[in-house]
């Protein structure tokens, strides 16, 4: 919301500095996001008096002597056509700081300094400026528009800054709004809370005006009296079309709104002051005088006035005459029924349209206006009566038209025009803010924000101004109490009569943290992606079309394509991390994530899905699928569980290098290296190891820790190296061992080998045998044992002793 | 031979000797070939039986002044020997300890998990516990019950992702709040984190961020029991000199509502580029819990009061570490990564 400070001191009598407002209003609710100084760059520039001017033969300069009062005169050049002898112009002297502008004249380049200068060699002291140089519009100070220098009243004194003549002393304030204060969303709304906050006293806009008999009536019917609450119209005739007033222009041009003629600009200085959007009909199109509020009909079209068309549906609300659309509700009006230079008699309307209406209608046609950007944060009734009389004002005090009696009010179920009466405890209201605010001070600060107070002991009677719907209950009456009485009363104080609560973390939290410090003390980095992927990550990892990582859960509204849908995996992104790595050269890695990943029933969902918290793992670079499914067999030590591993396939994993894990019948996850068809395609020529483990499945099989008596007797351990057909697996052998004799407690190869003293198509795998006695010692017992163990494995596996 | 003379004779012997020793070690062999069980000195010592019997005080103490002297001096040799010995030996092990230390290298946690953490310890410490709400919402928690109907404005603060028509991401851990308060009577001290998504993508935003809500429900709590509260957290988290400020703001589900800021820890508050010069930092958002939302949870709002105050983890992690892009969080780059290792 941009407020001029020049505007707002029409209401208030403003005796602090912009700056001093500025942290007044950000005390009482009202960030000044942006505090601009109209003229901040220009500085320098002197009123200055042409006495001589002469033209240079055969060139379009003039020679002039300025007088800049008490600072001297000056010889300047001047290429302006307009430049003579007598006339006053804004002269920047050497040092002054103006715009530059390109060879149009017309185009700002930046700012620059004026500096002593020859032109075809002539002597120039500084330079008499044009509007554009002074950053000065023809709407912003009548006149500036003209082609060559900006010409001066006579009236002013030689050497004077021109700063407050061109009303570049001025500041904005660009202030940001919460959205339970759509009444200031207007410079009067928030000239009333510089009014409470400076303790001054508001001056009321005037709304008088008189009125003329009309031999014309307008007769309005409102079919949609829940889109549009409240309707008011009223009829202006002997309208002439002209240009606003200087003053009215640059008000309109401070908030950056261009002068179009009087009576449009008198309804954009009423939707600016009053917050109000208003819209003015060209009544010579109103078929039959009629007004009908309704919703589209499907399929129906309007030409805005900015010449779009659409097509509307039943969604849509629109302002018509008797046989066609001439407005889409508040947001803009339509092309048949616009103001033209030759209206000559006009209908305004100022109307309540629903704001959520008007925000989908915006939205779905994509047509956005001032009007609708002020509906969509709501109006509220008080400021449509006002701002209709405000405007009828206006065109009675500019002799735009005649105002006539002719004034249609359609008032709805949906219409709210009372005054909410609140009954509010001061005790309570202390209560919640936990200090003591005197009641005489409450009384003084809800007055001075237009609340009518009645005070009887603890009790407030309250008269809610109309234009506070925010206002309910009595929380937010402390809450305009603070924002005046001032947020530094709050003293901390240590939640005294609170109850002692037990906190902590749960069980499952610290098993989270565990993991993350299992993985981060085996070197690996946490990593955090984005919980959604492309559909594009599961043609990179080369997913089946039915598989059902693909059932993935789609945003209906994502920022792009490539986070559209919720990831039923994380080893997409982890791939896309690693792949991002290496294109940096950053050739080595270990990465986790645990994040979860969101699991539809049904799809497109209608209910909760699943969300799982899983654990990705990822290496690569000087890495082998044995370093990570070590890092693995770590995190089920720390569990307290054991992982068994087995051949399997992934589509994006190497077949011959993938397994799944398992614990006991409990599926846990796989891990594998990234499939050369997949890698090639990315680009990636190192090893690349990837391993994705169900983390809920981890946390239900996680044992507590549990005392084991140490044996009474000795361990005892045997290195046996067997030889075996290629294909036969470490997991295979050692199962058959454990299964060969009940003392062996570990199994653990610690050595391959194949080569010329192997036979051919065997291999050599050696293993560390640990036998642990129960209840008796087992010396002179494990050579029997070893020699089972090697039975069993010549019959069932033909493995012998090498 | 005379005693006497024999005496002279070991003494100049040794005398030699020693000049040629060159090793504490030898020195001690040496000593030991003069003054073991069969050295030089114990055999004249077994002589003694040959001398006359008015004699032997006499040759003792001569004999006993030798061993004694020959002990003194190969000690002496010896110890001499010995720090030159010492002195060679750190010399030539001398090592360049300038060169780089063998790092056994650890991994690290993500910048918000150190935060996270950091965060939860705090409240941990004054009775709060955790609890996760699903990071998939409907309409119903992260809205409605949060004060906020359909047609409100307030919904436009916040650009939403949605799934379904009444199921979307959720917006921010408050929905969480009604999760809690419709299952669990007051007191209430509720801590909770989680990601959170949002519409926004540039240098400061990203669609998806991690956000910590706090709640307390109880009887008898005041805006001033939030200052308090947020003065404590503040101090434990940025330092004992930092200094929170409430500002009027709005938010759907408090009344009042306020904005927290804390004095700039980089410039104390004189202002600088963190700041942007006015020598605050926003921190989050806070307020009463508004009565509407206390009765639709089932909790008597003139019977019990509450505070919440809700905070951005990447926000607090980008001041803590300096990080200046919020799409470092998320990229992965190792070169990012392992400079946390906290």
């Amino acid at each position: 919301m941009k407020a001029p400070l020049s505007w707002l001191k029409d209401y208030v009598d403003i005796d602090v500095t912009a700056k001093e407002l500025q942290d007044k209003l950000f005390s009482c609710g009202f960030e000044v996001e942006e505090l601009l100084e109209i003229g901040k760059d220009i500085s320098g520039v002197l009123v200055g008096e042409v006495i001589e001017c002469e033209k240079v033969e055969g060139t379009h300069l003039s020679v002039c002597k300025v007088d800049c009062g008490e600072k001297g005169i000056f010889q300047i050049c001047c290429g302006a056509d307009n430049v003579k002898k007598g006339i006053k112009a804004p002269c920047a002297l050497v040092g002054a700081t103006v715009y530059a502008t390109a060879k149009d004249h017309v185009t700002v380049e930046g700012v620059m300094t004026i500096k002593k200068g020859k032109l075809r060699g002539i002597d120039s002291e500084g330079m008499l400026c044009s509007g554009v140089e002074l950053g000065v519009s023809g709407d912003m100070y009548e006149g500036a528009d003209c082609n060559g220098i900006l010409l001066l009243p006579a009236a002013l004194k030689n050497g004077d800054d021109v700063k407050h003549e061109l009303g570049l002393d001025d500041y904005i304030f660009d202030i940001s709004i919460t959205a339970n204060r759509p009444d200031c969303q207007s410079i009067y709304g928030i000239a009333r809370e510089v009014a409470a906050v400076l303790n001054k006293q508001i001056k009321i806009p005037d709304c008088s005006f008189k009125t003329v008999n009309s031999e014309k009536s307008v007769h309005i019917t409102n079919s949609a009296p829940e889109l549009c609450p409240r309707y008011i119209a009223h009829y202006v005739k002997d309208v002439k079309i002209a240009p606003s007033p200087a003053w009215l222009k640059r008000k309109l041009a401070l908030c950056g709104i261009r002068s179009i003629n009087n009576v449009v600009d008198i309804t954009n200085f009423v939707l600016l002051e009053q917050g109000q959007p208003m819209h003015a009909f060209d009544m010579r199109t109103l078929d039959g005088a009629t007004v009908n509020i309704r919703r589209a009909e499907n399929g129906e079209k309007i030409v805005t006035l900015d010449e779009n068309e659409f097509e509307l549906n039943s969604e849509n609300l629109v302002i018509c005459d008797a046989s066609k659309p001439c407005a889409l509700a508040g947001i803009m009006g339509g092309l048949n029924s616009e103001i033209r230079e030759d209206t000559t008699e006009v209908l305004f309307e100022a109307a309540k349209f629903a704001r959520d209406n008007v925000r989908r209608t915006a939205r779905a046609l994509g047509q956005h206006s001032d009007s609708s950007a002020i509906f969509e944060k709501g109006v509220n009734e008080y400021t449509v009566e006002t701002a209709m009389l405000r405007a009828l004002h206006l065109i009675d005090a500019l002799y735009c038209g005649k105002v006539t009696e002719v004034h249609v009010d359609v008032k709805t179920e949906y219409s709210n025009t009372a005054e909410k009466q609140l009954t509010v405890s001061i005790d309570k209201i202390n209560a919640l803010l936990g200090i003591t605010v005197p009641a005489e001070r409450m009384e003084s600060i809800l007055k001075s924000l237009n609340f009518k107070v009645t005070v009887n002991g603890d009790t407030m009677k309250l008269a809610v101004p109309r234009y506070r719907e925010d206002v309910d209950d009595y929380p937010d009456i402390a809450e305009e109490i603070l924002r005046m009485y001032g947020y530094n009363h709050i003293t901390p104080t240590f939640i005294p009569t609170a109850a002692v609560t037990s906190g902590g973390l749960s069980e499952r939290q610290k098993a989270e943290n565990k993991i993350k410090d299992v993985l981060v003390g085996k070197g690996l980095y946490e990593i955090s992606s984005y919980s959604f992927i492309s559909e594009k990550d599961f043609d990179m990892l080369k997913f089946d079309s039915d598989s059902p990582e693909r059932a993935a859960i789609k945003i209906l509204n994502p920022i792009s394509e490539d986070l559209s849908v919720m990831r039923t995996t994380l080893a997409p992104s982890m791939v896309n991390v690693i792949v991002r790595n290496l294109r940096r050269g950053n050739m080595n890695g270990k990465l986790f994530e645990l994040a979860k990943i969101y699991l539809a029933g049904d799809l497109p969902i209608k209910n909760f899905p699943v969300e799982r918290k899983t654990l990705c793992l990822g290496m690569w670079g000087s890495c082998t699928f044995f370093h990570l499914k070590g890092v693995i067999d770590n995190i089920a030590a720390h569990l307290n569980i054991k992982f068994e591993y087995e051949s399997f396939e992934k589509p994006f994993l190497h077949p011959g290098k993938t397994a799944k894990i398992t614990c006991g019948e409990n599926y846990v996850g796989y891990i594998g290296i990234l499939a050369p068809t997949v890698a090639d395609e990315l680009a990636i020529d190192r090893t690349v190891v990837i391993a994705e483990l169900d983390y809920e499945a981890l946390e239900k099989l996680s044992k507590p820790l549990k005392y084991v008596p140490i044996p009474k007797f000795a361990e005892y351990s045997r290195d046996l190296a067997l030889i075996c057909d290629l294909g036969v697996t470490s997991g295979a052998i050692e199962k058959e061992i454990y299964s060969a004799c009940k003392y062996v407690t570990d199994v653990h190869l610690f050595d391959i080998y194949a080569g010329e003293q192997i036979e051919k198509n065997k291999k050599s795998m050696a293993f560390k045998i640990t036998f642990t006695p129960k209840d008796e010692p087992i010396d002179d017992k494990v050579d029997g044992y070893v020699k089972k163990i090697l039975n069993n494995l010549k019959f069932k596996m033909n493995i012998t002793l090498r | 031979m005379d005693i006497k003379e024999k005496i002279k004779q070991i003494e100049e012997q040794i005398e030699n000797t020693v000049k040629e020793i060159k090793s504490s070690r030898t020195a001690q062999e040496i000593k030991m070939k003069f003054l073991g069980k069969s050295g030089e000195i114990s055999s004249l010592m077994k002589n003694m039986r040959d001398v006359p019997p008015e004699e032997r005080p006499n040759m003792g103490k001569l004999l006993n002044a030798l061993r004694q002297w020959t002990e003194e001096r190969f000690d002496k040799l010896e110890s001499g020997l010995k720090t030159i010995e010492l002195a060679k030996r750190y010399a030539e092990e001398k090592i360049d300890v300038t060169m780089p230390g063998q790092v056994v290298s650890d991994g690290a946690y993500h910048p918000t998990t150190l935060v996270t953490r950091e965060l939860i310890d705090i409240f941990l410490g004054m009775g709060f516990e955790i609890f996760e709400g699903p990071e998939i919402e409907n309409d119903y928690y992260n809205f409605t019950a949060l004060n906020t109907p359909k047609d409100h404005p307030a919904r436009d603060m916040q650009d939403t992702f949605y799934l379904a028509e009444n199921l979307l991401l959720r917006t921010q851990t408050s929905s969480g709040q009604i999760r809690v308060m419709e299952n669990k009577k007051p007191p209430i001290k509720i801590l909770s984190p989680g990601k959170v998504y949002r519409s926004d993508d540039d240098a400061t935003h990203s669609p998806m961020f991690s956000q910590l809500e706090m709640l307390v429900v109880d009887r008898g709590l005041t805006l001033c029991d939030l200052q308090g509260m947020l003065d404590e957290f503040v101090k434990k988290i940025f330092g004992n000199e930092v200094k929170t400020r409430l500002r009027p703001s709005y938010f759907p589900f408090t009344e009042p509502s306020v904005e927290v800021d804390v004095s700039c820890f980089e410039c104390g508050g004189k202002g600088c580029r963190l700041c942007k010069g006015t020598g605050w930092i926003e921190l989050g958002g806070a307020g009463m819990v508004n009565r509407h939302v206390l009765a639709g949870c089932g909790i008597n709002p003139d019977e019990y009061t509450g505070f919440a105050f809700g905070l951005g983890i990447e926000r607090i992690a980008m001041f803590k570490y300096g990080i200046n892009n919020i799409k470092l969080l998320y990229d992965g780059d190792t070169r990012f990564l392992k400079q946390f290792k906290g």
